[in-house]
């Protein structure tokens, strides 16, 4: 099972967590900070896995990767294959991000992520759901991601007018 | 309106908040942020209420309390639109947890979006409950869940198999519901629907006996047949990973594959060969494919013995640890770990690329190549492995040399061959990395030194020539100065030569100034100062042309500002000028350490039932173990523990008085041979009250120095028993006294023993003098080894018939005595006839650990009114628990 999902900038902000496992809102800034404090202190040309036990408790491992600005970490337990938790990082999450959000994912992921947040956890939960992964075709992902946003824009073409009408007068 | 294209606050928002410099500045728009939130959820604005979670979403990430925004997220879901229940189901997720109240206000929100027309709002409803759901939630939800596995959508399909998951996980009696549906997701040809309905079906298989036992019997060629056609099937790029076919289903199909075929034959044996054909035919250039590779192997190791199969197992996690990727040499590493419990020959084969991974560049594998060699070695290859590992500590990194050499001094321990090799493994080892080995490393080796007779000279001369070279690493030149204190005259004269050394030229005076190096070098503890002052005290005997120089060094350092190193001083140098009678004496060598007892002591733990050892080493504040010798430790076995000093000799004297025997420690001079037999001749002594008056009263430098523990003369002590003393030792043989201390023993294992081959005891004479003898008896119950029957039969060997006979006898709180009438109360002269008497012990703490002293004795007292009087005739040590 797939304990949490983090994306962090290179300065420790946090950019997206989801944890899959109830935590205080304290415990995960804690843990989010026990992450950065170890992947800042790795070298360039090592493996992508760290044992993560100290940081989060018995039969939890880590695999994470460094894109550009920010680091993706995904946190599990021994019933996930790291490899393929790896190539879910390294092959699926990249394709799913750089063609659903439009832009090279290498150069401007960072400011992608902030502003698209709800985007990111959209695509995240077609991708993992409840801890387990769901789906690992990237064009699945992508197709479903769109058809949620149709219907976002569907509705919000009906109820526009009056709405921020509304909502400008309130204000 | 959607919150995040057109409606500019969310994103001015964040923008507000990247272009903060400092946390404090963050906090403030936050604060204002949430402030204007709680009012709109004051004012219960609809319009902006999914735009507000949404920030708030955003404020949860970085880590402010967000609370006051769960009730809007339950509006959210409640209201119609689809923008306003997705932003509220993915504040659901975020915000809430299962253990919140307002869960159970959301369950039949779900329940309606479950039967909702629209596929996505089941979609997010699903998700919401896949990642929230409380027992009473899951529940409440089941039925409809189950009724969705067989939606039309394959989306909705697999998302509902997921869900069913959680579901089972948090109430494990619904198990049995979805056993029909998920086995009908494994005939699914939709990737995803596929994927999840395999996990599914692991996931029941481990809460339930029942679907395990169901999916083996219907299942298992179902599987192989898909992972065959997937194993086989052409490029297809949907579920491609870099050119390998759906690495992701593979996986899962192997992960179900392994809790099926563990501990099934049968089932194990369906499997072997899509299991070979993965094994050997997938690509294992791509990092997808050793994906797969990996985890078939711990499948092959996980299911029912296949011998072919587990060697191309092992052969491939081979070929991970001399992949280029670090990945991959890290996982290798970690299944072979577990690989080698199931068959550590297989390993073995592999053992030169483990011992390379011992040198890569990354800290993580490295550290656990190590430990995968660590479990590697054994008697045979102990030899290259070490050599290879101490040459690697040689370049290794400073922060990998602590664990590097906590690992080769245990494996040289465990594993040594021979003292010699063990010794010189050591010295490399200690003069490599000194600073980074514990105290007890350096102090084992003291031991084994003291232990290896033959090579004191060798060791020393080694030692020697090492500190010359450098006193740069502490724990060498603790034992080098301890050597050299110890066996200072074998390095001048070259004692026990042996063929493979180098002669050395040594003069009293360069071994002197080795130690005034130790004594002055500013870099070195206080430890080692004291040690090499203990071993210059030493050396003062030894060298008798340097003994006015090693006065000088002494004093010198009684205005040491280091109380330790002062208060030393003093007393040496006071030894020196003025006890000059008692100093051969005091530096006499030190006896052999034993090290049973120290092994014993290290590992926290008991040495075996009855100890043969006769010394507790005990850590005086120079840090040198230093053996007080106490024979009675054997007898009581007390060595055991870490008894203090203290409360041994007390028990000692206590036992002195009480029985009148001599305790004293068998440090005599000649030490060495004499303290294995000394046990023996205590417990003769005890058994028959009489005593071989072997006094020792010379006393070593160590029982000065470890506060004279024990040296009073036994001798005056003895009461009147020693008249009665007509030693018959014979009678008292080694076998029968061994037989006794067992007889009420402490120890469970020892019992048992006794047990399965039926209560047989030697009998025993427990007393006997010039005019009476005392036999036991022993017998025990099958079934009640608490309980121990002793026949005691009494003879009178005078002339002169006792009357009024009477036996008594005490015992320790926790023993019960019983005493039966004796057969009659007149004992007749000369041995023509005997009284017999039955005693019954009952030993009430029978297996407990005993406190020891009080364990080992009981008293008898002996009386007859022969000629009117009472006639005492003494007590004796009857039995050991």
């Amino acid at each position: 099972m797939i304990k949490a999902v983090m994306v962090m900038n290179t300065q420790g902000k946090s950019r997206l967590a989801k944890f899959y496992e109830y935590l205080s809102v304290e415990k995960q800034q804690e843990l989010i900070r026990g992450v950065f404090s170890v992947l800042c202190s790795r070298a360039e040309n090592v493996s992508n896995f760290i044992d993560a036990e100290s940081i989060f408790g018995l039969d939890s491992r880590l695999v994470y990767k460094h894109f550009a600005t920010l680091y993706f970490v995904f946190v599990f337990d021994s019933s996930e294959n790291e490899l393929a938790v790896l190539d879910l990082i390294q092959d699926v999450l990249p394709s799913v991000f750089v063609e659903t959000l439009d832009k090279c994912f290498q150069n401007v992921c960072e400011l992608d992520i902030v502003f698209n947040y709800s985007k990111i956890h959209t695509i995240l939960d077609e991708m993992v759901f409840g801890g387990q992964v769901v789906e690992t075709s990237s064009s699945e992902i992508m197709k479903a991601v769109e058809e949620i946003s149709k219907l976002e824009a569907a509705s919000n073409a009906i109820s526009l007018i009056p709405k921020s009408a509304s909502g400008w007068r309130s204000r | 309106m959607n919150p995040f294209s057109s409606g500019t606050r969310l994103r001015d928002m964040i923008r507000a908040i990247r272009a903060c410099k400092t946390a404090a500045e963050e906090r403030a728009v936050v604060r204002k942020e949430c402030a204007a939130i709680r009012a709109a959820i004051n004012e219960n604005d609809q319009d902006y209420r999914h735009r507000n979670l949404a920030k708030l979403m955003f404020i949860h990430m970085l880590g402010y309390p967000t609370h006051f925004g769960q009730m809007e997220c339950l509006k959210l879901i409640a209201s119609t639109g689809f923008p306003e229940k997705r932003i509220g189901y993915l504040g659901l997720m975020l915000l809430l947890d299962e253990r919140q109240e307002v869960l159970m206000l959301v369950t039949n929100s779900l329940k309606q979006d479950l039967n909702h027309s629209n596929q996505y709002i089941v979609g997010l409803a699903l998700c919401a409950l896949g990642n929230i759901s409380s027992a009473e939630m899951a529940r409440d939800l089941a039925p409809d869940v189950e009724r969705l596995l067989q939606f039309r959508d394959p989306n909705i399909r697999k998302k509902a198999a997921l869900c069913s998951k959680r579901i089972i996980k948090k109430v494990p009696d619904l198990a049995e519901n979805f056993m029909n549906p998920a086995s009908s997701l494994l005939k699914e040809k939709h990737h995803g629907v596929l994927i999840t309905g395999v996990q599914l079906c692991t996931d029941l298989c481990k809460v339930s006996s029942e679907a395990l036992e169901y999916f083996r019997e219907n299942c298992i060629e179902g599987l192989v047949k898909t992972l065959r056609d997937i194993a086989n099937s052409p490029y297809s790029p949907e579920y491609d990973i870099a050119g390998i076919t759906d690495p992701f289903l593979h996986i899962r199909l192997l992960k179900l594959l392994r809790i099926l075929g563990q501990g099934d034959a049968d089932a194990s044996d369906c499997m072997t060969d899509i299991l070979a054909q993965v094994a050997s035919r997938t690509e294992s250039n791509k990092n997808a494919g050793n994906a797969i590779l990996y985890e078939c192997v711990e499948t092959i190791m996980s299911i029912e013995d296949n011998g072919g199969l587990r060697v191309l197992a092992i052969n491939i996690l081979g070929r991970f640890l001399s992949n280029r990727d670090n990945n991959i040499r890290y996982v290798g590493l970690n299944m072979l770990m577990k690989a080698i419990m199931v068959d550590a020959k297989a390993v073995q084969r592999h053992r030169a690329t483990i011992l390379e991974c011992v040198k890569d560049s990354d800290a993580s594998i490295q550290k656990r190549a190590l430990e995968l060699v660590y479990l590697l070695v054994n008697e045979s290859n102990v030899k290259p492995l070490t050599k290879e590992l101490i040459e690697y500590l040689e370049v290794s990194d400073q922060e990998f040399k602590g664990d590097i050499t906590a690992k080769i001094c245990s494996l040289v321990e465990k594993f040594s061959p021979a003292k010699i090799w063990y010794i010189d493994q050591m010295l490399k080892v200690l003069s490599e990395a000194g600073n980074f080995v514990k105290d007890e490393v350096w102090h084992a080796l003291i031991i084994v030194i003291s232990n290896a007779s033959d090579l004191h000279g060798y060791t020393v001369r080694a030692l020697y020539r090492v500190f010359q070279a450098s006193t740069e690493q502490e724990s060498l030149v603790r034992v080098a100065v301890w050597c050299v204190g110890e066996y200072g005259d074998m390095l001048v004269n070259n004692v026990g030569m042996l063929d493979i050394e180098e002669p050395i030229t040594v003069t009293e005076s360069d071994a002197v100034d080795a130690m005034e190096v130790a004594i002055k070098c500013q870099r070195l503890g206080l430890t080692t100062k004291a040690m090499a002052l203990i071993a210059l005290f030493k050396l003062s005997s030894r060298f008798p042309s340097c003994s006015e120089r090693i006065k000088d060094i002494i004093v010198q350092n009684k205005r040491s500002l280091v109380l330790e190193l002062q208060q030393r001083s003093i007393e040496f140098s006071c030894i020196l000028q003025k006890h000059q009678n008692i100093r051969s004496a005091l530096v006499e060598r030190m006896p052999i350490l034993d090290e049973k007892t120290f092994s014993g002591r290290k590992a926290g733990s008991l040495p075996t039932a009855v100890s043969t050892s006769s010394i507790i080493p005990c850590n005086l504040p120079n840090g040198i173990g230093k053996p007080a010798a106490a024979p009675i430790g054997d007898l009581l076995d007390l060595s055991s523990d870490d008894a203090p000093p203290a409360p041994v000799s007390s028990g000692g004297d206590f036992l002195q008085d009480l029985l009148g025997v001599d305790l004293s420690p068998a440090s005599a001079p000649s030490g060495t041979s004499q303290s294995p037999k000394t046990g023996t001749d205590v417990l003769l002594d005890l058994l028959s009250i009489g005593t071989s008056p072997s006094v020792q009263s010379s006393s070593s430098a160590i029982d000065i120095l470890s506060s004279s523990h024990d040296n009073k003369a036994p001798v005056s002590n003895l009461n009147g028993l020693a008249s009665h003393s007509s030693l018959s030792a014979n009678a008292t043989s080694p076998a029968s006294s061994a037989g006794m201390m067992d007889l009420l023993d402490g120890t469970g294992a020892i019992t048992q023993k006794h047990e399965e081959n039926g209560p047989a005891y030697p009998s025993l004479v427990a007393y006997e003098s010039s005019t009476l003898r005392m036999t036991f008896n022993f017998s025990r119950q099958p079934g009640n080894p608490q309980t121990t029957f002793i026949q005691a039969t009494f003879t009178n060997l005078s002339p002169n018939v006792y009357n009024d006979f009477l036996f008594q006898a005490a015992v320790p709180k926790f023993l019960q005595l019983h005493l039966d009438p004796a057969s009659s109360n007149t004992l007749p002269a000369s041995g023509n006839g005997s009284i017999t008497q039955c005693l019954k012990v009952t030993n009430t703490q029978h297996g407990k650990k005993l406190n020891r002293l009080e364990a080992c004795w009981g008293s008898i007292a002996l009386s007859s009114n022969h000629f009117g009087n009472f006639e005492y005739f003494g007590q004796g040590y009857i039995w050991h628990v």
